[in-house]
């Protein structure tokens, strides 16, 4: 994270994200780094048809068990243009959703770690697919995006360039725009 | 070093592996300038004094300007001698040589940053009918075979090398990561003029937010070059050369890119513009004599719709790759308990945790020039007070 620059105004910014508590954190891990090992977790169970519902609850980090302060949950299913009961977003949106809340995550640390003040920020996402790919139809097709783009609106107490310069090193230290633009090791077992 | 410890009568010798300038002699290719003008070259009681002062040194004339200065200042080297070891001794160290040992109760470490070239784990994948060099072995683009070449780095080495390589008719794909965009000229001067004319060079290790991150941070993409012409990722997508994201992965031969090259050309030119608007800044509060054309942006790096995010390394298409990586110093001789759980040296501005022990030449090591040869000067300046100030057994204020 890079260093901390006085807000046009002034005043010192609140975007309600404890950036003292990161820093603090990024010092404690740097002694500890076996602590900084988190595994992240969700349960899912097929309802009916293409519907299903996940179950996010618990997840490891800082050496132990941790668990959410309550149970989230989500059901997702396909529209009816694929025929399905459209009862849930589909996993697909859910993806797209989770890269715009790590970014949006992201812009707030990074604005409130450099003093600057956000008013608003939305973002809408669109990720392109043809879906010759996942119906099989075509092995030059891929099942996934051929390409997502995020379009951030964002009114904040700074210039242009800083905003810009906001959102993108948030790009840079988001785990799902990772987790999209390079490869990860995905391992499917049965019991 | 051995400039201001003779200057202080501190007995000592200078040990190379080599040759005087040996790294610039075998280590360097035959076309590479350095990216600093002639005149920005200034050792203790030694400077540019040709009639060039603008240029860009050639590696002969650097390696002439090295001897010449050791020559100058009667710096007692001891040619061809290697150090295999340095251990602790009562009174201070005992180093190990292929010509003899010696005891010293301090030791310089001035084998710079750049002994062994970096090549990413991702490089094991690679299919064995592709011939692969990294920036230590790459001399000229004769050396590579025709057909098409992949260049992974694009620093000053990689988009130097990427040029030089396309330039030759060998089809280049730039794969890069995180980078450092500057224009070679800006408002009528060198960007080099500007940054040490508005104290850039001089920013203080202790006035770094995040010292580990400045250290890592790639070289500029800077060339010496008659034409003084810009290296930036613009200039190469203009002659052919096309460029891809991070190489990320291989899977049963098919090489894998990042999806962020965007973000990361984006984030090249915001940099770039934070510094230009520094410069303008500083010019309006003095400005220069014979005044400076106005402040103006450069084009945004081009970035095409949807870069590849993979490449067949089967399929003949790329027939060498040059990892041009990076680099990191070869501290292996070192056997003394200086280092931390990653292998790098732990120290403070290049006095290391080991009394008696300094460190020279890696970059932002005290200052952001540390890593150029004018920053030699004000690093051996600082380390020698110290050093001296330790061999005398007094305290040191910094």
């Amino acid at each position: 994270m890079s260093a901390p620059e006085m807000s046009s105004s002034g005043t010192p910014a609140d975007n309600g994200v404890n950036v003292q508590a990161l820093l603090d954190a990024r010092k404690a891990l740097a002694e500890a780094p076996e602590a900084a090992k988190f595994q992240w977790r969700a349960q899912c169970e097929w309802l009916e048809g293409t519907q299903s519902r996940s179950t996010v609850e618990g997840f490891f980090g800082l050496g132990e068990e941790q668990k959410h302060k309550s149970v989230f949950t989500f059901d997702a299913d396909h529209p009816e243009v694929f025929a399905s009961e459209d009862r849930g977003a589909t996993p697909v949106e859910i993806v797209l959703a989770a890269l715009a809340s790590c970014l949006t995550a992201g812009i707030a640390s990074v604005a409130q770690l450099r003093n600057i003040q956000l008013r608003s920020v939305t973002a809408t996402v669109e990720g392109g697919m043809d879906i010759q790919g996942i119906l099989g139809m075509d092995s030059d097709v891929r099942n996934g995006f051929d390409g997502i783009k995020v379009t951030y609106t964002i009114d904040a107490d700074a210039t242009p360039d800083e905003i810009k310069a906001i959102v993108a090193q948030s790009q840079k230290r988001s785990a799902v725009f990772d987790a999209l633009t390079n490869p990860t090791n995905v391992t499917v077992e049965v019991n | 070093m051995s400039r201001c410890l003779a200057d202080r009568s501190i007995d000592h010798v200078v040990l190379e592996r080599g040759e005087v300038a040996n790294s610039w002699k075998n280590e360097r290719w035959d076309s590479l300038r350095l990216l600093t003008p002639n005149w920005q070259s200034r050792l203790p009681g030694y400077g540019y004094e040709g009639d060039d002062p603008d240029g860009f040194r050639t590696m002969p004339e650097t390696i002439d300007f090295i001897e010449r200065y050791a020559d100058v200042i009667s710096a007692p080297v001891r040619t061809n001698t290697s150090v295999t070891s340095v251990r602790t001794v009562d009174g201070g160290y005992s180093v190990a040589t292929t010509q003899g040992d010696w005891r010293c109760r301090t030791v310089v470490i001035a084998s710079g940053a750049c002994a062994i070239a970096s090549v990413p784990a991702v490089a094991e994948g690679v299919p064995s009918s592709i011939k692969t060099f990294t920036p230590m072995d790459y001399r000229n683009p004769d050396q590579l075979e025709a057909g098409g070449v992949l260049v992974v780095g694009a620093s000053a080495s990689g988009t130097q090398i990427a040029s030089e390589i396309h330039r030759s008719g060998r089809p280049v794909t730039l794969s890069l990561g995180e980078h450092i965009r500057v224009p070679r000229v800006y408002r009528d001067r060198d960007i080099e003029w500007w940054m040490d004319a508005a104290g850039v060079l001089d920013e203080f290790y202790t006035e770094v937010d995040n010292l580990d991150r400045v250290r890592n941070v790639p070289s500029l993409q800077l060339a010496g070059s008659d034409d003084r012409r810009t290296v930036d990722l613009n200039s190469l997508t203009d002659i052919g050369v096309k460029l891809i994201g991070r190489f990320a992965g291989i899977n049963d031969g098919k090489a894998q890119f990042s999806g962020s090259l965007r973000n990361l050309c984006e984030m090249a030119d915001l940099k770039m513009n934070r510094l230009l608007d520094l410069i303008d800044e500083w010019e309006t509060e003095n400005p220069c004599d014979g005044g400076a054309s106005p402040p103006h942006r450069f084009e945004p790096t081009r970035v095409e719709e949807s870069p590849p995010l993979g490449m067949d390394l089967n399929s003949g298409e790329i027939q060498t790759i040059v990892w041009a990586t990076g680099f990191r110093p070869d501290h292996s001789w070192l056997d003394v308990a200086v280092f931390d759980r990653k292998g790098r040296l732990r120290h403070d501005g290049g006095v290391v945790e080991a009394a008696g022990i300094y460190l020279m030449g890696i970059p932002f090591l005290r200052r952001r020039k540390s890593s150029l040869i004018d920053g030699a000067a004000d690093d051996a300046r600082d380390l020698s007070d110290h050093l001296a100030a330790y061999l005398d057994g007094a305290a040191t204020e910094r």
